[in-house]
C-alpha cells in the first residue's frame, strides 16, 4: 500500500482542438509529469478539406484558388508557387512589370503573416496591446489586397502568366505612403515587446532549435534562420525580379522563441524595404503574359473578333493544356519554404499536386521542442513555430 | 561553389550506381529513379556525403498510378543547403508492399511517411508509428487514389436525439457532374483508349 501510494503517475491533458492559443484547431495530447512536459502528441487533420483531391477534379486555373485557403494569413505567397509551377510547365514568360506586382504582394503577405504572428504569440504569453496595434496595420494591408483583387483575403490574383488586372496609380502611391508609416508601428511595436521583461522571460531560451536539429526536422524560413543559418530562397534560389532588390537576411543566434520574433521583425522591415523599391522600379506594361497560350485575349479585342471570343470559351471551358511532366517549385512564404509538386499528365487538369506546407513540418517536431518544457511554454512554441491550419491539414 | 544539375547527376550516378535505376533532368529538376529496397541507403549516401550534403528532406509524398503493375510512386524531395541544389528520388511499389522507412534517416519522414500511408495506403515498414494523421478517427479507406470518389463514402451530422456525430452514406442531392471539357478534337488520349477498348470488347 505504501508504495502504490509514492508511485508516480503522469497526467495526460488534451489541449484543443479548440484552445485559443492552438492558433486554429489543433488537439495535443500532453502528457506531464507535474507541470514538466513528457510527450506531446499533436493530432492534426481537424481543418482536413482534400484540397489535393480536390485539385485534382479541377482544370489548372479553376484549381488556383484552392491556394489562397491554404495559409489563409499570406494568401497570394500560395498562390504564386502553383503559377510558378505552371509557369515553368508551359514554359510561358510573365511581364517584367507583373514580376514586381507579384513581389510587391508576396511582401504585403509577409507582413500580414509576420504581424499576425508576432503580434498574437505576445497575446499568447500575456500581452494584448500588440495585436489590437498591429490588426490595424494588417486591416490597412488587406485594403491593398481588395482594391488589386477584389477580395480582402481570398483574392485569386497570381494566374498563370501574370496577375489579374492591372493595379491603379493611386493605389501604389497609397502603399508607398503605407511603406512610410509602417516603420514607426514598428517601432511602437518593439517598444512593447523587445526589451520587456515579461516577453523576455517567456521567450528567451524556450523552444531551443539548433542548427543539426533544423536539418533534421526539414525546418525552412524563420525557423532556420533563427538558429543562425543564413538560408532564403528569395536570396538562393532568386525567383521573379528578388535577385535585382537590395535587402538582408536577417538571423537569429540562439534559435529560440525570442530570436525568432526578432527575425520576424526585422523580416518585415526589409519587406517595407523591398517593397519601396519595387514601387521605384516598376516599369510599365503589360500585366499578362500576351502570347495566349494561358491568359485569356483582352475584352476590347472580344467584342470585335471572332476567334478572340472562341479562345476566351476555350480558356474558360476545356482550360489550357500543360504539357507532360513534372515540376518542384518552391517559393518563400512567411513561415517557410512553400512548395508544389505539379505532375501534368498533358491534359487540362493537374494529375497529382502535392503541396509542401512548411508549417507541416515545424509542427512535428512540437513533441521533440516540448520535452522537457513547462506546460505553459507550449503556447510559446506553437506561437513561435507560425502555424496555420489552413496549410497543415490541407 | 555550387555544382551544376548535370555534374551532379554524372557523380551520382558513378557513386550510387547499381542502387540507382536511372535518372533525368527535365525542367531543371533532378530525379533518380531507384528499387525500393535502396532507398534508407541512397538516402544516407546523399546526407553524408561531402560532395552531397542533402540534408534538408523537403517532403515525400505517395502518387497513384492505376494502370500499372507496381501502382504507386514514394517521390522523396531533398535539398542541399550547402551545394543550393534539389534532388528528387522515385520508388515505385506495389500495393500491399512496403517500402523501407527513412525515419531514421531523417526524423522529419516521420509525418510524411505516416500522410503518404493515410493517403494512399502506402505501407513503411520500420515506421515507429504509422498511425492516419489527416482523416478523420476512424476514417476508411485511401482517399487520394484514383479509384476513390471526390465525394467520399460516408458524412456526418450531429444527431439531436442520438446525442452524437452519426456517420450515413453519402447522399447528394444534385448529382455529382464531372465536368470533362476536354477537347476530342485535339487528340486527347482518352478518347482513342476509349475507341479501343470499344473495338476489343
Amino acid at each position: 500500500m505504501a508504495e502504490t501510494a509514492t508511485e508516480k503517475r503522469n497526467f495526460t491533458i488534451n489541449f484543443g482542438p479548440q484552445h485559443p492559443a492552438a492558433h486554429g484547431v489543433l488537439r495535443l495530447v500532453v502528457e506531464l509529469d507535474g507541470e514538466v512536459v513528457e510527450r506531446v502528441d499533436p493530432h492534426i487533420g481537424l481543418l482536413h478539406r482534400g484540397t489535393e483531391k480536390l485539385i485534382e477534379h479541377k482544370t489548372y486555373l479553376q484549381a488556383m484558388p484552392y491556394f489562397d485557403r491554404l495559409d489563409y494569413v499570406a494568401p497570394m505567397n500560395q498562390e504564386h508557387a502553383f503559377c510558378l509551377a505552371i509557369e515553368k510547365l508551359t514554359g510561358v514568360e510573365v511581364p517584367r512589370r507583373a514580376q514586381f506586382i507579384r513581389v510587391l504582394y508576396s511582401e504585403i503577405g509577409r507582413l500580414l503573416s509576420h504581424l499576425l504572428n508576432v503580434t498574437t504569440q505576445a497575446m499568447d504569453v500575456g500581452a494584448l496591446t500588440p495585436p489590437l496595434w498591429g490588426f490595424e496595420e494588417r486591416e490597412k494591408l488587406m485594403v491593398f489586397y481588395e482594391r488589386a483583387s477584389g477580395s480582402r483575403m481570398h483574392a485569386a490574383y497570381f494566374r498563370p502568366g501574370g496577375v489579374h488586372q492591372d493595379l491603379p496609380p493611386e493605389l501604389l502611391e497609397d502603399i508607398g505612403k503605407f511603406c512610410e508609416t509602417f516603420p514607426q508601428v514598428l517601432d511602437d511595436i518593439e517598444t512593447l515587446l523587445t526589451d520587456n521583461r515579461i516577453f523576455k522571460q517567456r521567450n528567451a531560451d524556450i523552444g531551443v532549435v539548433s542548427q543539426q536539429d533544423a536539418l533534421e526536422w526539414g525546418f525552412s524560413g524563420v525557423m532556420v534562420r533563427g538558429s543562425g543559418m543564413k538560408w532564403d530562397l528569395r536570396r538562393a534560389q532568386p525567383y521573379e525580379v528578388y535577385s535585382e532588390l537590395e535587402f538582408d537576411i536577417a538571423i537569429g543566434k540562439h534559435g529560440d522563441c525570442y530570436d525568432r520574433y526578432l527575425v520576424r521583425m526585422a523580416e518585415m522591415r526589409e519587406s517595407v524595404k523591398i517593397m519601396r523599391q519595387c514601387l521605384d522600379k516598376m516599369p510599365k506594361g503589360p500585366v499578362m503574359e500576351t502570347s495566349g497560350k494561358v491568359a485569356p485575349p483582352k475584352r476590347a479585342e472580344m467584342k470585335q473578333s471572332m476567334e478572340a471570343m472562341i479562345h476566351h470559351f476555350k480558356l474558360y471551358t476545356e482550360g489550357f493544356h500543360v504539357p507532360e511532366g513534372e515540376v518542384y517549385c518552391a517559393v518563400e512564404a512567411p513561415k517557410g519554404e512553400f512548395g508544389v509538386y505539379l505532375i501534368s499528365d498533358g491534359t487540362n487538369k493537374p494529375y497529382r499536386c502535392k503541396i509542401k506546407a512548411p508549417g507541416f513540418m515545424h509542427l512535428q517536431a512540437m513533441d521533440y521542442l516540448n520535452k522537457g518544457h513547462m506546460l505553459a511554454d507550449i503556447a510559446a512554441i506553437i506561437g513561435s513555430l507560425d502555424v496555420v491550419f489552413g496549410e497543415i491539414d490541407r | 561553389m555550387s555544382k551544376s544539375l548535370s555534374d551532379m547527376q554524372d557523380y551520382l550516378l558513378e557513386t550510387l550506381d547499381t542502387a540507382l535505376t536511372g535518372s533525368e533532368i527535365s525542367f531543371g529538376d533532378l530525379t533518380l529513379y531507384a528499387h525500393a529496397e535502396q532507398i534508407v541507403k541512397i538516402l544516407i549516401f546523399l546526407r553524408d556525403d561531402s560532395q552531397c550534403r542533402f540534408e534538408t528532406l523537403i517532403d515525400i509524398c505517395g502518387v497513384d498510378n492505376p494502370g500499372r503493375q507496381k501502382r504507386f510512386d514514394v517521390v522523396y524531395h531533398l535539398l542541399s543547403m550547402r551545394e543550393n541544389i534539389r534532388v528528387r528520388i522515385k520508388v515505385k511499389v506495389e500495393e500491399g508492399m512496403a517500402v523501407p522507412s527513412v525515419v531514421d534517416v531523417y526524423p522529419a519522414a516521420n509525418w510524411n511517411e505516416r500522410e503518404a500511408f493515410d493517403m494512399y495506403g502506402i505501407l513503411f515498414s520500420g515506421h515507429p508509428d504509422l498511425r492516419r494523421i489527416l482523416t478523420d478517427y476512424g476514417f476508411e479507406g485511401h482517399p487520394l487514389r484514383k479509384d476513390f470518389p471526390l465525394s467520399g463514402h460516408v458524412q456526418c451530422r450531429y444527431d439531436e436525439e442520438q446525442r452524437r456525430v452519426v456517420y450515413e452514406p453519402v447522399s447528394l442531392t444534385q448529382e455529382f457532374r464531372n465536368f470533362d471539357n476536354l477537347s476530342p478534337w485535339e487528340g486527347a488520349k482518352y478518347v482513342a483508349e476509349q475507341d479501343a477498348d470499344g473495338e476489343g470488347g
